[in-house]
């Protein structure tokens, strides 16, 4: 497969980590369904306690998302501590009709031979021999580290298990930590438990800058991002070189349908890649960043060679 | 097949940091029951400038310890590439050879290395193998036969309690010391920043980023040039960990993250005692061993109080007192523990 010709990456669209109202979900998924993105990842992954969708809605969604010709991929959460998060898991697991996205070994733990699955961010696949275990058991897909380089994803697809398809996150702000505490109910001097859903009022999270000004992280819930936004589109011919079968998009609450226009451009070299990237760059708040895919600190943003 | 769960699991056992021979030295004579190491390189997650053990005071070390009954645990918690795998298969092997009690590791790929190679050699998910539910456990329990996890500290008591009630091992819960508010093994703040990060390099805010400086506004702290704090005068000025600086959100300037601060559980011990966690970590091994001398001490006696008399226990105030001391900040919390915390 991977020698053959080279062949199109696929666009994915990762599950929105944001807390959006119902309705503004809903619409945004029947905007992406009218998008080129091959593959959409369904779920709420960060905080159990944001319920715009249930696990009934969120599987009806994935049926129309499939009817609209979509292959849609069920993300499960990052960090499970209650028995109820557990419960909520093995339904999502066992579902026996959409390919399931395991976000923690929990999820590894209960798909291990049951069905095909995909390891999310949440996974940590540092080198081929974690990998080639992990297929053993049924993951067919993966995605790399973010903090992880282009050097060490050289290596790894070298000795990547037959049939292992390959997953890149390529655009939006990099998931970076989950902790049991809330950040954005920290800010509103809120315990967690009294949250009142502040997170909300913020459909991209909350910025944080050291006291010069230098924005450098997002608050998120209990999530903590990069205030950055990753964008690889500029390294596109690196990563179709590398055999890279998945390119995701992570979804933002403005711009996501452009982004995923100009990648779609980009990918059937209908435009020049590095100018798209530019383009993009040009509407970010705080710039964009690819440190990560270089071997260097993630925050910052390298030109090409 | 996985070998059964400890069927004799001492309750409360006093898991102490070494971060070379003197702090090992020190923890076994002030009562750990158990000490963890970790070798001079990368393949753990305190690779720090002139700590670790290299091969000839690893065997001093486990020497030391085990003539007088104590175990010791090697630290293989990092998380190779595949350009570093041979350090991590080395280390294994060395762990077995210098017959080390357990190796406490995180990624699969070692794991499956350390079963496979060497079965009767008892193995530790680390705290960086990010499991925090049973399920998890369970996954690495049936594949790798781990006899024991290390809880990331996130979880509220009582759902530690859930956790233990169904988990096939026994759990060991972090006490006291530098307290990581995310989940561990999936943090990369560091490396966000710096380039660096625990699951990369074993190094988190690593000290050749750190940058101190006198300005007219005060000691500013810098991290790879990132301003992580600024300390009026007489205001002091700890390691500039990532997550404990003071940053600005919104109109607020404020300890965004967590404040610089100590986990010390020493007044959950009854109910840590009576729930059946089967060891207690303390943090450390970057600390002295006037640190690791302190601290042992103190949960030595803190531990054999309450097994005496779990019901009539109660931390002492010089045992508080002395804590503060060793503490960040010259505070402490019970962090995830307490849910109000969270």
């Amino acid at each position: 497969m991977d020698n053959a010709t080279p062949h199109l990456p696929k666009l994915a669209l990762g599950p929105v980590l944001y807390y959006w109202p119902r309705e503004t979900l809903l619409a945004f998924y029947q905007q992406m369904s009218a998008t080129p993105v091959d593959i959409i990842y369904l779920g709420e992954t960060v905080c159990a306690k944001r319920r715009s969708l249930n696990t009934d809605d969120w599987l009806e969604l994935a049926e129309r998302l499939t009817a609209a010709g979509k292959e849609v991929v069920l993300s499960t959460m990052a960090l499970l501590e209650a028995e109820s998060e557990l419960k909520t898991l093995r339904r999502w697991c066992a579902n026996g009709r959409f390919m399931v996205e395991a976000n923690d070994m929990s999820a590894v733990h209960l798909l291990s031979g049951q069905a095909p699955f995909a390891l999310g961010t949440g996974i940590n696949v540092y080198n081929h021999h974690t990998l080639g275990f992990l297929a053993s058991l049924g993951a067919r897909r993966w995605i790399l580290p973010v903090e992880l380089s282009r050097a060490a994803l050289m290596e790894i697809q070298a000795q990547r298990p037959a049939g292992m398809e390959t997953e890149v996150f390529v655009y939006g702000r990099l998931p970076l930590a989950s902790s049991a505490r809330c950040f954005t109910a920290r800010y509103h001097n809120l315990p967690k438990d009294d949250c009142q859903y502040r997170c909300l009022n913020d459909p991209e999270g909350l910025t944080v800058s050291s006291r010069e000004g230098q924005a450098f992280l997002t608050l998120n819930g209990i999530q903590t991002q990069s205030a950055q936004t990753g964008n690889l589109l500029a390294e596109l011919a690196e990563l179709r070189a590398l055999g890279v079968d998945v390119l995701r998009i992570s979804p933002q609450a403005e711009g996501t349908e452009r982004v995923i226009a100009a990648f779609a451009a980009a990918v059937r070299g209908e435009c020049d890649a590095g100018e798209s990237a530019a383009m993009l760059n040009a509407h970010l708040p705080y710039g964009a960043c690819n440190g990560y895919w270089r071997g260097q600190a993630g925050l910052q943003q390298v030109t090409a060679f | 097949m996985p070998p059964p769960a400890s069927s004799t699991p001492t309750r409360l056992e006093l898991v102490c940091p070494a971060g070379n021979l003197p702090s090992l030295k020190a923890a076994v004579d002030h009562g750990a029951d158990a000490v963890y190491i970790g070798f001079r390189d990368d393949t753990n997650a305190r690779h720090f400038p002139g700590l670790n053990f290299d091969a000839k005071t690893a065997a001093q070390g486990v020497e030391y310890a085990q003539r007088r009954g104590r175990r010791v645990f090697v630290a293989l918690n990092t998380f190779p590439q595949p350009s570093g795998w041979e350090r991590w298969r080395a280390a294994v092997d060395r762990a077995a050879e210098l017959g080390v009690d357990a190796i406490i590791a995180a990624d699969i790929s070692v794991l499956d290395y350390a079963c496979r190679q060497h079965p009767h050699l008892p193995l530790h998910l680390s705290v960086q193998g990010s499991a925090t539910n049973y399920e998890a456990i369970r996954f690495y329990h049936e594949h790798f036969g781990i006899r024991r996890v290390v809880l990331p500290r996130v979880l509220a008591l009582p759902q530690v309690r859930h956790v233990l009630e169904h988990s096939p091992v026994a759990l060991e819960v972090f006490g006291f010391g530098g307290l990581c508010i995310m989940v561990e093994g999936r943090c990369l703040l560091s490396s966000y920043v710096t380039g660096e990060s625990p699951n990369l390099c074993g190094v988190c805010s690593p000290a050749k980023a750190v940058r101190w400086q006198e300005t007219p506004q005060g000691l500013e702290t810098r991290l790879n040039g990132l301003l992580i704090d600024r300390h009026a005068p007489g205001e002091s000025a700890g390691y500039p960990t990532l997550c404990k600086g003071r940053f600005a959100v919104g109109e607020q300037v404020y300890y965004a993250i967590e404040e610089p601060t100590s986990l010390n559980t020493l007044e959950l011990l009854p109910e840590l005692y009576e729930m059946g966690i089967a060891a207690i970590k303390i943090e450390g091994r970057q600390r002295s061993p006037a640190y690791v001398s302190q601290v042992t001490q103190v949960w030595r006696a803190a531990i054999d109080a309450c097994r005496r008399h779990p019901a009539g226990y109660a931390p002492k105030p010089e045992w508080q007192r002395e804590l503060g001391k060793v503490s960040e900040g010259q505070q402490t919390t019970l962090g995830a523990y307490h849910r109000r915390w969270q």
